[in-house]
């Protein structure tokens, strides 16, 4: 299981006011090209080393893509921005990630911390057994947010976000397993922008989901990358160029090639993409 | 710095910045399965420290002897050992093709799936019965009968020592029978669980070349699941040797060595039901002794069914 | 000349005319029939024990019986309300020790540490208790409270039980914890939750259910236990005033009425067998059905 970091917050991190909600950060300014950073990073499964050294500066407020073939380490990477590898015993990494300048395994980040102000939504759609309703508000009442009022306000607009306010705002008491399986997927990313995150991590959204849940998915992605940074991982290659501005591929835990998705696609700089692009192996 | 650097949207419904707080709750969590692992610790202490004056005093000669007179504070356990395991083994004797017969049962379709819920409902039943109303329907059932038929088998094979007469109702035999009873379930259903993962090409092959169904059953299927079947079989034993209300109240409570299968014989569990209220001294400790040997007894018997039952299911998974 | 006397016609399928041997096909039909008898078989005993429970129990049966105390060797009448209630207080007991014990240790187990030693250590000790004969519960209960008050006391019998039914709290509760699927907790974690939360407010709720139909189990098993109860709690012809005293149950009043010479005893005997049995029956069956998953 996960370590918890052992260093407290200190005094000064905390706002002021308590009561007040947390604003933006102060000199954040959206459109930072090297918004999150990475930096000769390494990864490894116990001996198994999955991630050889990548180097990346992902601005925000773009869809960033990461496609490869399997077990080329796009989903490892993914998952180490909000440090959810560590749920793994015996994992290790070398290198960094820093995220608006602060590194990610700085001391002082708490890891509960930094995964209440990250979104993510899984492959497999998870939603709570729970009520639709409570599924959303759960980041909020685990965070200590106990205000009526807010968590009403949270829902519809999570729900807006999510394009599923119409179809469930009748009944939102009702339990979420009973969805269908695109409508869950949406509900997950609902309750992914509860927190309102400034990153949102998506790990293969549309791989379980049939076409037309898949385009309403991709529909909300392009949505949501107004206010949104947002890092996706498929491997779906038409999804990555609808939907990213941005594209990095993968291979064997090595990063290929990182361009803008247009140049990517049609005129890739090293062989092995255009090999991948064009289908000869993955 | 910190995490606070990392923006979150405006307003964001945090209201505030998580705090590490220890985790109580992992705590008490933790203390309670030390307190688990230190309970077995506890009862072995404690069971072998009240053991031990008597284990100083009475020595090996205690499994070997044959005398068990608490007003003469002599205390041997060698008729009970003997009564222990023959008790079991004969138990298993009975329960086994049984209990086989009946895994077979509901692993194949001989008979439509209602018939098989209706015997697989009637060993739930019975594995249910408290041990005491086996004692009691024992009483009026079962020792009627071995005294009856046994006192047949007395006189037609009386030579044969274990069938020697006279035929007493509370006796081994009859214990035994209803011990039989009692372990069934715990046979039934573990054969019956290695019975059904027995991997389906298994029986494929066999039928693709033309065995019947029992050929296929006797060659292909029980090979396989042997292992299974053993280690449920030495499950049933363990669970009989521990056994003791229906014992106690069968098996004739006497100390005296015999061979007869017809005569009262006794358990150690059913030494230590029928003597504990009323023990005191240096009983006390022979009984605490006793007990020390019964545990031994069966965490050997059972360390090695649940090691071979592991076993089994790692060698049927690896033919999936 | 009828046509039924055509020879067989000689292909592929024929071996010379030739069909399975009626050995083999005989021999299949007695293994088959055999099988059938002998599981057949097990409905004797079973209906034997039910019908003697309905016969000699059901005349007793009665208000009578849940409100009297037992009688007197050679006496009439009477009842075995104190021993219902006697065996209901050390079930109590042994619950209040048992079930923290037992969920709060699986808990641990599978959710917070269960690849730590101290976790190995109680899968292993959990299936080792499970092994104990019953009587050694009673035996340890009897060394550490009997002797150490020295009182033979309700409080022993209730311990004396708990130990007896706490491996099956522990593996009945880690199975339903381990039948909480891993998504969950992922989300959980995924939105910074604490593993306290997560347990907290995800796993423990939804495996409540099936933590409780191993409860109810365990009660069921620890209702008909005689040894354990034996020789610490006694018996009592009295209703139960403290926890110290000797308390009647169930299990040792059949135990006890069983041996005495007096038929009426002998039918009391029956009768508390027959409540007892039906006790343990309604306990196993509710417990598969009250307690089903709620969102399905």
């Amino acid at each position: 299981m996960e370590t918890l970091s052992n260093e407290k917050v200190t005094e000064d991190m905390i706002p002021q006011d308590i009561t007040q909600p947390l604003p933006l950060t102060d000199d954040f300014v959206p459109g930072e090209s090297n918004f999150i950073q990475v930096q000769d990073f390494k990864f490894f499964y116990g001996k198994k080393q999955a991630l050889h050294g990548i180097n990346l500066e992902i601005p925000s407020r773009k869809v960033t893509a990461f496609i490869g073939p399997s077990g080329c380490g796009k989903s490892t990477l993914l998952r180490n921005f909000n440090r959810m590898n560590e749920l793994i015993p015996g994992v290790r990494h070398e290198g960094d990630i820093t995220i608006h300048g602060t590194s990610i395994y700085d001391p002082s980040v708490e890891i509960i911390a930094l995964r209440r102000r990250i979104g993510m939504v899984f492959q497999k759609s998870n939603p709570f057994p729970m009520s639709i309703y409570e599924n959303i508000v759960y980041p909020l009442r685990i965070a200590g947010q106990k205000n009526r009022a807010v968590l009403d306000e949270t829902v519809e607009r999570c729900l807006r976000s999510a394009a599923l306010w119409e179809e469930v705002k009748d009944r939102l008491n009702e339990s979420a397993l009973g969805l269908s399986g695109g409508q869950m997927q949406r509900l997950c990313i609902a309750r992914a922008v509860a927190s309102r995150p400034e990153i949102l991590l998506m790990d293969e959204p549309c791989s379980a989901l049939d076409p037309i849940a898949t385009a309403k998915v991709e529909e909300l992605i392009i949505e949501l990358k107004k206010d949104f940074t947002i890092l996706i991982v498929t491997h779906n290659m038409q999804q990555a160029s609808r939907v990213s501005e941005l594209t990095a591929f993968f291979y064997l835990g090595n990063l290929v090639e990182f361009d803008s998705t247009r140049k990517i696609f049609t005129n890739p700089a090293k062989k092995q993409t255009e090999e991948y692009i064009t289908g000869r192996f993955g | 710095m910190g995490v606070a650097s990392i923006p979150v949207g405006p307003e964001s419904p945090i209201q505030r910045e998580y705090r590490p707080r220890t985790d109580f709750f992992k705590g008490i969590c933790w203390l309670a399965s030390l307190l688990t692992v230190l309970l077995l610790v506890c009862i072995l202490l404690e069971v072998f420290s009240k053991a031990w004056p008597a284990i100083h005093r009475f020595g090996f000669g205690f499994i070997t002897g044959v005398q068990w007179s608490p007003n003469r504070e002599v205390f041997g356990v060698l008729p009970v050992l003997i009564g222990t395991g023959i008790s079991s083994l004969l138990a298993l004797l009975f329960a086994l093709p049984l209990g086989l017969a009946i895994a077979l049962f509901l692993s194949e379709d001989f008979l439509p799936a209602p018939i098989r819920q209706v015997i697989r409902f009637v060993i739930e039943l019975l594995a249910a019965i408290p041990s005491v109303v086996y004692g009691l329907w024992g009483i009026f059932v079962v020792v009627p009968l071995v005294q009856q038929y046994g006192g047949i088998l007395a006189d037609k094979l009386g030579f044969l020592p274990i069938f020697q007469g006279p035929a007493y109702g509370n006796s081994l035999l009859t214990a035994s029978i209803v011990l039989a009873l009692m372990v069934l379930p715990t046979i039934t259903a573990i054969s019956r669980s290695t019975l059904v993962t027995v991997p389906y090409a298994l029986r494929e092959g066999s039928y693709a070349l033309g065995a019947t169904r029992w050929e296929t059953i006797l060659g292909v299927i029980l090979p396989t699941a042997a292992p299974g079947i053993v280690a449920s079989s030495i499950l049933a034993f363990g669970r009989a040797m521990g056994e003791t209300m229906a014992v106690a109240m069968l098996i004739g409570n006497s100390q005296r060595l015999s061979w007869s299968f017809l005569a009262p014989s006794n358990t150690l569990s059913a030494l230590l039901a029928n003597q504990f209220a009323e023990a005191d001294g240096i009983q006390v400790n022979a009984l605490m002794y006793a007990a020390a040997l019964l545990v031994l007894m069966t965490l050997c018997v059972n360390i090695a069914g649940e090691a071979i039952l592991r076993h089994t299911q790692k060698t049927t998974a690896g033919l999936r | 000349m009828s046509k039924n006397s055509a020879p067989v016609p000689q292909n592929f399928f024929t071996t010379g005319g030739k069909q399975t041997s009626p050995l083999r096909l005989l021999r299949n039909r007695l293994l088959t029939a055999l099988c059938i008898v002998l599981s057949l078989l097990t409905l004797v005993p079973l209906l034997s024990i039910i019908i003697l429970l309905l016969r000699n129990g059901l005349p007793l049966l009665g208000a009578d019986l849940f409100t009297q105390l037992p009688p007197a060797p050679g006496q009439d009448g009477g009842g075995f309300g104190n021993a219902i209630v006697g065996t209901l207080v050390m079930v109590g007991i042994a619950l209040i020790f048992s079930v923290p014990l037992g969920i709060l240790s699986a808990v641990y187990i599978n959710e917070y540490a269960p690849t730590s030693k101290l976790a190995a250590a109680v899968r292993f000790v959990a299936k080792l208790l499970t092994g104990i004969p019953s009587i050694i519960c009673g035996v340890f209960a009897f060394a550490a409270v009997v002797m150490t008050t020295h009182q033979f006391s309700a409080l022993a019998g209730g311990v004396a039980l708990s130990i007896l039914i706490l491996p099956t709290i522990l593996l009945t509760s880690e199975q339903a914890l381990m039948g909480v699927a891993y998504a969950y907790r992922e989300a959980s974690f995924g939105v910074g939750a604490t593993p306290f939360q997560t347990i907290w407010r995800i796993v423990l709720p939804e495996a409540l259910p099936a933590m409780m139909t191993g409860v109810m189990l365990a009660v069921a098993r620890a209702s008909g236990e005689t040894a354990p109860v034996l020789f610490t709690a006694l018996f009592s012809y009295n209703w139960i005033h403290s926890l110290m005293e000797p308390t009647a149950s169930l299990s040792v009043l059949i135990y006890n009425f069983a041996s005495l010479p007096y038929s009426h005893h002998i039918s009391m005997a029956w009768a508390a067998s027959l409540v007892l049995v039906i006790l343990v029956t309604i306990v196993n069956v509710s417990a598969q059905f009250i307690f089903r998953p709620r969102h399905r």
